[in-house]
């Protein structure tokens, strides 16, 4: 454990210090962020100018749910998905043989090796609309709500990444993954609206089939002391049933591995 | 230039068949891109329960069955991925393969794009026209030269989105970051094309903008010729701003290639 936490620590260090090698991006990253979120929060603002409520969800509400949106995005597209690309990369290579080789699981090795470190940014812009949604509320989250907002974060990412794992070990069957990751991508999409405005079919897709509903709304619920104790339980148990899943389909794909070289 | 002409013109049968056995050899690949290509659905399910009540704007829940299920339509036999494939032939070298053949990159991805579509369509275009045609029957125009201008708008759509996209992939000459170039290119594309929300929803000022870029005339004009009654003006800057957009779009992507050709250095064999 201990090691791969140092490992951890080297990687992150070498991808900032790549990505400082690049400075003009600062910039770029930073004007994408912007748009991004200015982007991400249009439709709900023409859907919130013709209407007080959909669903039982008001603006400031929605607005918690877009927050989650985007820090999930943020920890997706800087820690998950860059390192998922180099995988594809990697297998479709052969250079993969080498991973494996290595005295770490190879999993966490995958998983864990490369960064985009300005999707910060994006995580701060988060926070602000979040900061912005209870102002515009009038009270801030009771300390246990944000406590289990916090926590349901975490499960929220951890369903995520395990849904991206399943994905990357599709490609050691079908080596073209990069289409099914835009796919994943514009399914993750939807998770920007609170599952409940959806019609009663698309819904039971994106809590069940596709679990978007674990990935933000109901963080974002719990955060604004609406998530009732049965709907905690079922998201923390259903992002680490994911998480297992996606364990086990990853150690039966990498056994039908062939290497691409020699 | 004549002969050039020619030798295209008989490769093209050729390059066709190949296209259609490219499709079927990655059926997998395939079928994640028409997967992906349904969003329209997606939208379509948020905002016909955002109308449920009462109408939105002036869009009730079968007005957005009518405008998405269109849209659908559409993106389905527009929508293109050569960006994809030009970076990754650059990438790994395969440029260099289609170098060396006689005919003009522009027109094999394009054939191969072609050759794609009856099969691409096969799965989603029937049951969207036939829902469409039930569902949404009432919201359709029933102008005959709307009907009648709606199979070249579509056409001009798909070479509008296949110039800007082959301009994206010609720039995988310069760049090394052109995923986030096309990444770029759908945030704008889902905005400004009618894609994510009808236009005539969008604030003011961003529907004028939407109005001078070249985004709406991939997706949204032959919507709007489909699902609303346009008098003779309208329907004539959507055609006329169409073949603007081809004519600007094909110089573009055209020169960007040639600038980035003479840098092209094949990587692997």
């Amino acid at each position: 454990m201990t090691r791969f936490l140092r490992l951890l620590a080297i990687q992150l260090r070498i991808s900032i210090a790549s990505a400082m090698a690049y400075r003009a991006n600062f910039v770029l990253e930073g004007a994408m962020s912007v748009l991004w979120t200015s982007i991400t929060l249009l439709p709900l603002i023409v859907v919130f100018e013709g209407r007080d409520q959909v669903a039982g969800w008001d603006a400031p509400s929605a607005l918690v749910v877009i927050s989650y949106f985007m820090a999930v995005r943020a920890v997706l597209e800087g820690l998950i998905s860059p390192s998922l690309v180099d995988l594809v990369e990697k297998i479709r290579s052969g250079s993969f043989d080498y991973v494996l080789l290595k005295p770490v699981d190879a999993q966490a090795m995958v998983s864990a090796s490369r960064y985009e470190p300005w999707k910060v940014f994006e995580l701060a812009a988060a926070l602000a609309v979040a900061i912005y949604a209870f102002v515009q509320r009038g009270a801030p989250p009771a300390p246990a709500d944000l406590a289990l907002g916090i926590v349901l974060f975490g499960t929220g990412v951890i369903a995520t990444y395990a849904l991206w794992i399943l994905c990357a070990a599709a490609s050691f069957w079908v080596v073209r993954l990069d289409n099914l990751m835009y796919l994943l991508g514009a399914i993750f999409d939807t998770a920007r609206w609170p599952v409940h405005v959806f019609p009663t079919a698309w819904r039971f897709v994106f809590t069940f089939v596709i679990p978007v509903a674990v990935m933000t709304t109901y963080p974002a619920m719990a955060l604004l002391g609406k998530l009732d104790l049965e709907h905690t339980l079922a998201t923390v148990a259903g992002a680490l049933a994911l998480l297992v899943i996606s364990r086990v389909v990853w150690r039966t794909a990498i056994r039908s591995y062939t290497s691409a070289s020699s | 230039m004549r002969s050039a002409a020619s030798r295209t013109l008989r490769a093209l049968p050729t390059l066709l068949r190949i296209g259609v056995a490219e499709v079927v050899a990655y059926r997998a690949e395939f079928l994640v891109w028409v997967l992906t290509m349904t969003q329209p659905l997606i939208m379509l399910g948020l905002w016909t329960s955002v109308a449920r009540e009462a109408p939105f704007a002036r869009y009730s829940s079968a007005d957005f069955v009518a405008y998405f299920l269109a849209t659908l339509i559409v993106r389905q036999l527009t929508g293109n991925w050569v960006a994809w494939q030009m970076s990754e032939d650059v990438r790994s070298g395969a440029m260099a393969m289609r170098l060396l053949r006689p005919v003009h990159p522009f027109f094999t991805y394009a054939a191969s794009h072609l050759a794609a579509l009856p099969l691409r369509s096969i799965i989603a275009l029937p049951v969207a026209v036939v829902l469409l045609a039930s569902a949404g029957a009432h919201a359709l125009t029933s102008d005959p030269i709307q009907l009648a201008l709606l199979a070249p708008s579509i056409a001009l759509a798909w070479l509008i989105t296949f110039a800007f996209m082959f301009a994206i992939g010609a720039l995988a000459f310069f760049l090394t970051q052109t995923m986030a170039i096309a990444n770029l290119y759908f945030a704008l594309f889902s905005l400004f094309s009618g894609y994510l929300l009808p236009l005539d929803l969008l604030p003011p000022w961003i529907a004028g903008l939407a109005r001078w870029l070249p985004f709406r005339f991939m997706l949204s004009a032959p919507v709007e010729l489909l699902t609303r009654s346009l008098d003779g003006e309208r329907i004539a800057l959507l055609l006329g701003g169409q073949l603007a957009w081809t004519a600007i779009l094909l110089a573009v992507a055209l020169g960007l290639w040639r600038a980035g050709v003479k840098r092209f250095e094949a990587v692997g064999g």
